[in-house]
């Protein structure tokens, strides 16, 4: 496997919250100002600590959803049942509110927008964040290394950042994949992800692309598994799996 | 004590277990993996140390199930937040493993089917702290957790506990290993909270 070296120490910052945006019924984007943000990759993520007013705190780890953008850092957060960290991100945290941030973390699943290899994206519900990241770091920087992307959610409306996704973007093909219930009019019956979905939907093997594959434990294990089955070498395949790591 | 979030009260409090500082319990036995889960089987498995002088000292699946096992039953500590509570485990120790291996060395890099690598001092291999385990709650190990067999360190985070190992270089000079090399701390202990670089 490849190295790559995150050096220096990370520090506990103060992050306000600035703005929100909700995604689905249950997943909500927080967009936070930290001042002095040192930058970050597409596809790494961010500690995120909260104290109650006894001194009693919490911690949980959540993707980047967006690229460096100064001292603005975005992070989309699925509202976990029982959930002690997320819910309160989600709902009871208001404009202006501090909550403690660290990071960046993680220099392996990540894509740097100088790569040319064509690139592969299977996501499964809130694994779509770290891949969303990638998807605007290349719109960011102008690439035109070609993406592909498999979405798989339960039913359109667990679609995050559905009309950004569905915005035209060359070089950016999506291929979303309901397991549930489909659109009206969708010819492909709701169902898990097969390998005719990898298939037609992401590259070749023979093209060689980095695959990204984020989701839910089972559904990573199935598409790497899948993607091995088509022919990719198992160096090209990098997961993150979700467990409830995010709660 | 770091900044106060407006309205935080939490809802994790136990006080009737104590947690390494950052981390919360979970029931779950989530993965963690950087890469496809290796499939291996059993009639290929094999596990190697190699000394700092280029001894190699070899088992194959069935050379390890002839050696005495141990049960321990012992909490485990993810760098990703979660800690799971009295996890049970079948595997042969490390002093096992290591009684008749000849070295000085100080260091130990885990190897493993699928490349990953992690590294600790060798010392934290010995005294009853590791064992290479096949059994996990009553059954075979499965293999998204790291079966036919993983390093289990229970002391350290358990990205130090190595799924689908292969084998241990023993060295006389420490070699970071895959996270260690991405940012992660060279030892992690959860208890002094070493989680990352400088931590």
């Amino acid at each position: 496997m490849a190295r790559a070296a995150v050096p220096g120490r990370l520090t506990w910052r103060v992050a306000r919250l600035a703005e929100t945006r909700a995604e689905t019924a249950t997943a909500r984007t927080l967009v936070f100002d930290v001042p002095g943000w040192p930058g970050h990759l597409a596809g790494q993520h961010v500690d995120v600590r909260l104290t109650a007013e006894d001194g009693y705190s919490a911690q949980r780890s959540y993707s980047l959803a967006a690229p460096a953008d100064g001292d603005r850092v975005e992070l989309t957060v699925q509202d976990i049942a029982d959930g002690e960290v997320s819910s309160y991100l989600t709902e009871g945290l208001s404009p202006g509110d501090p909550v403690e941030l660290r990071g960046p973390i993680g220099g392996w699943f990540v894509w740097r927008p100088a790569e040319t290899n064509p690139v592969l994206l299977v996501a499964g519900g809130s694994g779509i964040v770290p891949l969303m990241a990638m998807i605007r770091a290349r719109r960011q920087a102008g690439s035109s290394t070609p993406f592909r992307l498999v979405y798989s959610v339960r039913t359109p409306a667990d679609r995050y950042y559905a009309a950004e996704l569905r915005r035209p973007d060359p070089g950016v093909d999506v291929t979303p994949i309901y397991t549930r219930a489909t659109p009206e009019g969708s010819s492909r019956p709701p169902g898990r992800l097969t390998v005719a979905d990898l298939n037609s939907g992401g590259w070749p093997a023979e093209f060689a692309p980095d695959c990204f594959v984020c989701g839910p434990t089972g559904f990573v294990e199935s598409a790497a598994d899948i993607l091995l089955a088509l022919g990719h070498d198992a160096r090209k395949i990098k997961t993150e799996r979700f467990g409830p790591t995010g709660a | 004590m770091g900044i106060v979030s407006p309205g935080f009260h939490g809802r994790g409090r136990r006080a009737e277990v104590e947690l390494p500082p950052g981390q919360y319990l979970t029931e779950d036995f989530p993965v963690l993996s950087a890469g496809p889960t290796p499939r291996v089987r059993r009639e290929e498995w094999e596990f190697t140390v190699t000394t700092e002088t280029g001894e190699e000292h070899r088992w194959d699946w069935r050379e390890l199930m002839a050696l005495p096992s141990e049960t321990p039953t012992v909490d485990i500590h993810c760098v990703t937040k979660w800690s799971k509570l009295g996890t049970r485990w079948e595997g042969v120790s490390l002093d096992t493993l290591l009684a008749d291996v000849d070295t000085a060395a100080d260091y130990a890099l885990i190897h493993c089917y699928g490349g990953y690598t992690t590294n600790l001092p060798l010392e934290d291999l010995l005294d009853g702290q590791a064992w290479i385990a096949y059994r996990y709650d009553g059954a075979d190990l499965a293999s998204e957790h790291g079966g036919p067999a993983r390093l289990l360190v229970p002391h350290l985070y358990f990205w130090k506990s190595a799924k689908w190992v292969r084998g241990i270089r023993l060295l006389d000079e420490d070699e970071p290993g895959f996270w260690e090399t991405a940012g992660y701390h060279d030892y992690g202990d959860p208890w002094r909270e070493q989680r990352y670089q400088g931590d």
